[in-house]
């Protein structure tokens, strides 16, 4: 694995295309409803956004730490090695731990699978990543949510790393039963 | 101060301490690690302000202009297991990247969509957005290992949706 460098780019176009139309319907709803109405929007998006800033700071920071002090190499050789229920809940929480984006992430669960995991664990990491990694709540989602539906959307989310993995598993045995093949699926 | 003031504060106590922490740590191992992450870290957050803002109010402006009764009618509080199947589908096939996802996700939610109805919308976006699966994750994995995790993924939003309307939270 080749130490890539994690790159927040500049410019993207998923933000201007939200720009462009937030632009058009800024403008919609200042035609329609007036001035105050599409000041009263803008104000009170820009207090949750400004309360959530701390926590973004700090979501950014500790994203650059951990990727400095928990090198993917060793993630790797960790949930490499374990197997069975344990390894599941492993790779679970170091799906939750290590920032950064999908191009350091499926190289990750990759490695996983050529050092020995089995299938389960991989899904099961790429799923914490996506749905319990504290760098997306962070930074993204609670400026955009707020503290409570997160919080409530994270706590729900909680146990589907689990039955992605225990599904994932099922399904490779079947397939490789069906239709030969190990089920290592490595 | 009420209890969310509180909660808010706690948790931001929380999360700088364990900045000082792994700042601490980085700064005993070297100090080229520490300038380095502190760097970085302040880096992408100065970049990722202005994208975030641009999401945060465009979802305003957009859930005011998107037409209501039709949210409410298909993903609205009183639509169901069906509303959160509808949603995870349109998570699947939102396109573009995180702000996208988010701003549509909290459009819809301000624009009179259900709670559950999101949650499966921001899951799915989340475990299974098409777009992402065939521009990252096929070229990056063995494509049987992507189609796999994708079709066990598909009942978790849903799960996930049914999950917050038993509880009735958030």
């Amino acid at each position: 694995m080749a130490e890539r460098r994690r790159r927040v780019r500049t410019f993207e176009w998923s933000t201007a295309v939200i720009a462009l139309t937030s632009v058009v319907a800024g403008t919609i709803v200042y035609l329609r409803d007036g001035s105050d109405k599409a000041l009263a929007i803008l104000t009170s998006d820009l207090w949750l956004f400004t309360g959530m800033l701390p926590k973004m700071a700090a979501g950014c920071l500790i994203a650059a730490f951990v990727t400095r002090l928990l090198p993917r190499e060793v993630v790797a050789r960790v949930v490499g090695s374990e197997s069975g229920f344990v390894g599941i809940l492993v790779a679970m929480v170091m799906g939750a731990v290590l920032p950064g984006g999908p191009l350091t992430i499926y190289p990750v669960a990759g490695a996983f699978l050529l050092l020995g995991a089995d299938i389960g664990t991989a899904v099961a990491f790429i799923t914490a990543w996506n749905l319990l990694g504290y760098n997306r709540a962070l930074i993204w989602e609670l400026p955009f949510f707020g503290p409570e539906f997160v919080g409530w959307r994270i706590l729900l989310a909680l146990p589907l790393p689990i039955i992605a993995g225990l599904l994932a598993r099922t399904a490779a045995r079947v397939v490789a039963r069906r239709w030969g093949g190990d089920d290592q699926w490595t | 101060m009420d209890l969310i003031t509180i909660v808010s504060v706690v948790i931001n106590l929380l999360l700088w301490l364990l900045v000082g922490t792994l700042a601490l740590t980085a700064a005993i191992r070297s100090k080229a690690l520490f300038r380095e992450g502190a760097y970085e870290g302040g880096r992408d957050f100065v970049v990722l302000i202005p994208r975030v803002l641009i999401g945060v109010i465009g979802s305003g402006y957009i859930a005011a202009v998107m037409p209501q009764d039709l949210i409410t009618t298909w993903i609205g509080p009183g639509s169901g297991v069906l509303g959160i199947v509808i949603a995870a589908l349109c998570g699947a096939a939102t396109p573009g990247g995180a702000v996208v996802g988010f701003a549509v996700g909290a459009a819809a939610l301000k624009g009179g969509a259900g709670a559950p109805q999101v949650i499966a919308y921001t899951t799915a976006w989340s475990l299974y957005t098409i777009q992402r699966l065939l521009n990252w994750e096929i070229y990056m994995m063995a494509p049987r290992v992507v189609w796999l995790r994708a079709a066990v993924s598909i009942p978790l939003p849903i799960l996930a949706g049914i999950a917050a309307m038993l509880i009735g939270k958030p």
